[in-house]
This record gives structure tokens, C-alpha cells and sequence, in this order.
């Protein structure tokens, strides 16, 4: 029995004490007064009621059934001596029902129920899962993105109105929550930090402070496991990055990094954008930012991180800070909000060729955005959006870019969770040619269209590809079999290959050609519809399967129809 | 002084006493028992248990195993009782009364164990 169960089973058993020792009192007075009380049999002879039939009276009396005077018509006595039982009986019942109704309706009661259904059903996965901590806007992009992806989720939360929300989302699966701090070493316990089948964590509260023990716990109790952090301030990065944080998301870092690989090379950021964003949504259109003079409104951590990315590009760069000495901002610098047009003339909106309104305000960045279109409408615009229900305000607005705050995040922890390959493939894209990126980017639209494209990986080992590395053994196989390139009936699969990896990492392949033979221990990333990945992870694992991806033939399978099939052939 | 301890203590003692009382006899004859001693042991009994419930201490929860198990014995000597006298057709006859009686003494025992826990339990507070 666990822990909770026995919290749960003693909260009810002490408090139920009392109303039970009331009923106890109030059948056995009215027994042992029924069995007392004089009155007389059928035939007029003196009788005592026994203990058995007062028990059978007093038990069907006391819960209303009331079957009548038995097993004789009662005395007057007996009668007074029942209607002081009734009302005592009655009451009784009356009071220790409502006690168990009130007991059920209780926030302590409640909370030590729903923590053992948590732990129940922790107990009871049989599936990799991840914890994540915090369900904000963050939080629910994460899991139903995780969900999509096939994967798991287990939620920690200290609000319960976000649990709540999760469990009236709809999501495809059962996620199991807990409301709790997720900072409390216990409580990650709980959630399954030591659970065999545990992935990783997750710290995605929007406190700073709370994310940094989250990693820190997960690093002390399970050193193995890794952990991905968001990190809003520049010395919780550095803290977290120090004892091996495996992943430490600054989201305003990842975008300043994006916004500069825009400006160097257009169709990388493209690709970038293609294979980070959540999968199903709408591809991101190219983006193509300007040269010129940039205004950057508001420097703070976003505006810090924007800056420095844009001065290494080179670009001339006007900042306007509303309070320039806190934002400790370099010398030439307007002071004023950016919202009114005269602080956005003396920053030189007509000679400038884009603006970030980067506040932490979604109303200022709005503002400045809409001034500054109103002054010089051929700028290219960047919005900073602090918050999710102010989406369909920065929709409207039209902007050339939004930094969204929460989808960047989930982006990032995204591509980590699904597979270590797709961080690899987007460090070395960056090494190509802009052609090649080109390429690419009409070689997955050929594939999936308008939408998000799935990323996945695979990797030939026995645990996941015993089918294939037998085959390897006598026959050489390409990659472009495995994706039926050549096959006499079948179409190619609608997905590409973005790299492939040798055994040991001596050797990786950029977007591999589909002459390339397979090895075993390679680990190959994919990208295209979703739709393709389950059947490929089993043509690796079935032999049937993999002959019909392989030859076209339904080659027959069981002792007796493959003797067959050879003495036919 | 502990009311608590007190109570509890009056109770698990008149649960031993009481149980004992209805016992003492010649195990057969149904004159040396007294039916209204077996309805004041089990409801003593019962009350003795439900004080004990919610308790989370390791003598609390093995007083609350033995008073259960007084409190079964004596139900089922009850409902024996309640059978042989009202559907067995010679009424409550000597091998009747004989297995009532055995089954409250196993109850008397399991009561004994209660007191000696109970004892236990207050001398070692008091050292």
C-alpha cells in the first residue's frame, strides 16, 4: 500500500471516528430499550422482545424502511420507547452521512485523493515519459506537441486552475497531473523522477529560481537523466549551464540568434524555421529583413540580445530606452518610450528601414509598432509578444516578424526531445551554401506540402532494427530502398533524409543521396509526413515487411505456406 | 492525566471484564450466561474499536487489529446465538451454547492482548 493510499485510508478513518461511535450509541440504546420495554404476544401473554428481533427492528426503523410492528402488535411502551428511537436513530444517520458527504467535499481529503490517483497511474506507465514542469502556455504547447509526436507527458503544476484547464483540454491522451511545486524535490519524486521510464524533465515554470532547483534536483537525484531549462536572465543560464544542464532555453538568445541568421542567409533561417516550428501548423513564410538602419525600442534582456546580434552584423543601430540608465544602454542613446511619434521622429524613423518594439509590455509594442508604420510605412516591423492571449491582436497587426515568447521555448525543447540529431543537422546546415539550402527547402515542400513537416529519427540497432541488420549481413541495402525509391508498385514515401550518422559519429551525411548503403549502429533523422515513420520502424523490425519494401514480393510467412511457396518456385 | 488515554483505557478494560463475565460458567449451560453481558461486550467492543480507528502510531494500529478481532468473535457468537434460538428447532441447546461460549472466549483473549498492549504502551511512556 503507498503512502498516499494510507493517508487517504487514516484522513478518512479518524475523521469518520466520531459519527460512527454516534450510530453505535444510538443502535445499541435503542436495542437494548426495545428488548427492556414490556409487551405482550398474540395471545395477550407478558413478552419481551429478544436481542435478535429488537436488531432486526431497530435496523430497518432506524433507516426509514419500516416494515411495522413485528413479530407481535407492540404495547404502548413499546410504542413511547419507539418514537424516542426513531428520532434518535434517524439523526444519527442523519449526522454521519452528512459527516462523509462533508469529509468527500473536503479540500484536504480531496487533494490526498486526487495525489494518490497521481501516483496510481505514475506507478502504473509502461511508457517512456517526460516531466514537465509548469503548464502555462509554455507548459500546454510542449505536452500537446509531445503528444503529437507519439511521446508522453506527466505535468507538474502549482496552480490548480491550470490543472484544471489541462484536464478539460481534450488532449488525445490521459496526462497525469499534480498540483504542487514542482521546485520540492518530493513532489519531482513523485512525478516519477527515478521511475525506470523516465525521459527527462522539463522546467518550464516562469519563475527563474524554480526552474534552476528543478534542474538541480533532477541532477543530484538522477544524474543520468537529461534536463531542459528555460532561463530568462543571463546568471541563471550561466548557473544552470554549470553543473550540466543538458539544454538551457533563453528565449530571447534564440531569437536574436534566429534574427541574425535571417539577415546572413535567408533560405537557412527558412529551413530552420521549417523543421523547428510545431508540427501541423502552417510552414512559415520566407522572411527577408532589411539592411539598413535598424530602431530598437526597449533594451532590455530582449532588446540586449537583439542588439548584440545585430551589431555583429554590422548594422547601424538607434536604441530607444524610456529609462536609459537602469538598461545600462550604450552612450547614444534616445530617451522616451517609443509609443509617441516625436521620440520615434528624433530616433530618425524616416531614414531607418526597420523597427523592434521589444517592451515587456504587449500594448507598448503594439503602439510603437503602429506609430512607427503610421510615420514610415515601408519599415520592416518585429513585435515582441509577451503574451499567448494577445495573439490574434500581434495577427492582426501584420507585423514582418513576432517573437513569441512561448513558442520559441516549446520550439527549442521540441527539436531536443526529438532526437539529438536535429540540433546536429541545423549546426551544420549553417556550413552550406545557400543553395543548398534552397534545395532542401523544395525538396521538403515537394514532400509535405503546406505544413509543419515531422521530424523523427531512426537508428539501425538490434534493439529497434533487428530485421535490417540481419539482412545487412548478406546483402548490401541503400537508403534509398528503405524509402522505396525504386519500388516496382509502391510510391516513394513522402518524407526525406536530413543526415545520417556512421556508427562511433566518425562520419555524418548532409541530406544523404539515396545510393548511400546502410550500416549498422547508423542513426539516420527524417523529415516528412507523419504518416510515414510507423510503417519505415517496421519494415525495420519485421522481416516480412522489410521483403515487401524490399522486393515488392509478399514473400509467405509460417512454416507451412513458405514450404509450399518453394516447392512451387 | 490524558482524558483520551483514559477513556480508551476504560473502554479496552470493560470491553476484557465484561467478555470475561459472560464466559465464567460451565460452557454448556445456558443459565451460566447471560444474553444482555454478550450484547454489552460486543457493543463495549465496538466502541473500544472505533476509538481506535485513524490511529497511525504502531500500537494504535495493533490495538485496533485485536480489538477487530474481538469484535468478530463476539458477532459470530452472536449470530450463533440468534440462530439457535430462533430457527434451530430445539432451540438453544447445550452444543450450541457451548460453541457461543468458546467463540466469546476467543474473544476474551484477544481482549487480554489489548490490555497487555495497552499497559505495555503506558509503561514505556512513562520511562
Amino acid at each position: 500500500m503507498s503512502s498516499t493510499m494510507n493517508k487517504v485510508l487514516f484522513l478518512f478513518l479518524r475523521r469518520m471516528r466520531l459519527p460512527l461511535l454516534v450510530l453505535t450509541a444510538a443502535y445499541s440504546i435503542s436495542v437494548l430499550g426495545l428488548v427492556l420495554v414490556p409487551g405482550v404476544d398474540d395471545q395477550g401473554n407478558p413478552w419481551r422482545m429478544d436481542f435478535f428481533h429488537a436488531f432486526y427492528f431497530v435496523s430497518y426503523m432506524a433507516t426509514t424502511i419500516g416494515f411495522g410492528e413485528i413479530p407481535y402488535a407492540f404495547s404502548e411502551a413499546q410504542r413511547m420507547w419507539t418514537v424516542f428511537t426513531v428520532y434518535l436513530s434517524v439523526v444519527a444517520w442523519l449526522y454521519a452521512i452528512g459527516k462523509m458527504l462533508a469529509l468527500l467535499q473536503d479540500p484536504a481529503f480531496k487533494l490526498a485523493v486526487g495525489q494518490h490517483g497521481f501516483d496510481r497511474s505514475i506507478r502504473r506507465l509502461r511508457q517512456p515519459f517526460y516531466i514537465v514542469c509548469g503548464y502555462g502556455d509554455t507548459g500546454a504547447l510542449v505536452v500537446s506537441s509531445l503528444l503529437k509526436r507519439g511521446k508522453f507527458a506527466v505535468v507538474i503544476d502549482n496552480s490548480q486552475e491550470r490543472i484544471t484547464e489541462l484536464a478539460l483540454q481534450g488532449l488525445p491522451t490521459y496526462v497525469p497531473a499534480l498540483c504542487a511545486d514542482a521546485s520540492v524535490s518530493a513532489r519531482l519524486m513523485d512525478a516519477g523522477l527515478r521511475n525506470y521510464f523516465c525521459q527527462g524533465v522539463v522546467a518550464l515554470t516562469d519563475n527563474d529560481d524554480a526552474n534552476l532547483k528543478i534542474a538541480i534536483t533532477t541532477k543530484l537525484l538522477n544524474p543520468d537523466l537529461p534536463v531542459y531549462s528555460r532561463a530568462e536572465r543571463q546568471d541563471t543560464e550561466n548557473n544552470m549551464a554549470s553543473f550540466g544542464t543538458d539544454q538551457v532555453i533563453n528565449p530571447f538568445t534564440i531569437f536574436a540568434r534566429r534574427l541574425g541568421l535571417a539577415l546572413r542567409s535567408p533560405p537557412h533561417h527558412m529551413l530552420h524555421q521549417w523543421l523547428n516550428s510545431l508540427p501541423g501548423s502552417r510552414l512559415p513564410s520566407r522572411l527577408e529583413p532589411t539592411h539598413g538602419r535598424w530602431i530598437l525600442c526597449g533594451f532590455g534582456r530582449f532588446g540586449k540580445a537583439v542588439y548584440r546580434e545585430l551589431e555583429q552584423q554590422g548594422l547601424e543601430t538607434t536604441i530607444v530606452e524610456s529609462n536609459p540608465g537602469v538598461a545600462d544602454c550604450p552612450s547614444q542613446c534616445i530617451e522616451g518610450r517609443g509609443t509617441e511619434a516625436d521620440t520615434l521622429l528624433l530616433a530618425g524613423i524616416h531614414s531607418a528601414s526597420a523597427i523592434v518594439a521589444g517592451t515587456n509590455r504587449d500594448t507598448h509594442n503594439l503602439s510603437i509598432l503602429m506609430t512607427a508604420r503610421e510615420l514610415n510605412p515601408d519599415l520592416f516591423t518585429v513585435g515582441r509578444q509577451n503574451l499567448e492571449d494577445n495573439s490574434l491582436l500581434f495577427d492582426a497587426a501584420d507585423l514582418g516578424l513576432v517573437m513569441r515568447h512561448d513558442e520559441i521555448i516549446a520550439e527549442a525543447i521540441l527539436s531536443h526531445l526529438t532526437s539529438p540529431l536535429l540540433p546536429l543537422f541545423l549546426t551544420r546546415s549553417c556550413e552550406q551554401a545557400a543553395d543548398w539550402a534552397n534545395e532542401m527547402i523544395s525538396r521538403i515542400t515537394a514532400v509535405v506540402g503546406e505544413r509543419v513537416p515531422d521530424v523523427w529519427a531512426l537508428g539501425l540497432d538490434e534493439a529497434s532494427a533487428p530485421a535490417l541488420l540481419e539482412r545487412l549481413g548478406h546483402q548490401e541495402i541503400t537508403l534509398g530502398q528503405l524509402l522505396k525509391a525504386e519500388h516496382p508498385t509502391h510510391e516513394r514515401r513522402p518524407c526525406i533524409a536530413l543526415l545520417l550518422q556512421r556508427e562511433d559519429e566518425k562520419e555524418t551525411l548532409m541530406a544523404p543521396a539515396d545510393e548511400t548503403p546502410l550500416r549498422p549502429g547508423d542513426q539516420i533523422l527524417f523529415c516528412g509526413q507523419h504518416r510515414s515513420a510507423a510503417p519505415m520502424a517496421l519494415a525495420l523490425k519485421e522481416s516480412h515487411a522489410l521483403e515487401f519494401v524490399l522486393t515488392g514480393q509478399d514473400r509467405p510467412e509460417g512454416w507451412i505456406w513458405r514450404s509450399l511457396g518453394s516447392g512451387r518456385s | 492525566m490524558n482524558l483520551e488515554k483514559l477513556i480508551f483505557g476504560f473502554f479496552i478494560i470493560l470491553a476484557l471484564t465484561l467478555n470475561f463475565g459472560f464466559v465464567l460458567g460451565e460452557i454448556d449451560n445456558p443459565a451460566h450466561h447471560n444474553v444482555y453481558e454478550l450484547f454489552a461486550a460486543i457493543v463495549i467492543n465496538l466502541v473500544a474499536t472505533l476509538l481506535k480507528l485513524g490511529d497511525r502510531t504502531q500500537t494504535g494500529a495493533l490495538l485496533l487489529g485485536s480489538s477487530l478481532v474481538a469484535v468478530l468473535q463476539l458477532a459470530v457468537a452472536a449470530a450463533v446465538w440468534a440462530y439457535a434460538s430462533q430457527i434451530h428447532g430445539d432451540g438453544l441447546d447445550p452444543v450450541f451454547m457451548a460453541s457461543v461460549v468458546s467463540l466469546a472466549a476467543g474473544a476474551v483473549i484477544a481482549n487480554i492482548i489489548s490490555v497487555i498492549l495497552l499497559i505495555t504502551d503506558t509503561v514505556a511512556l512513562r520511562r
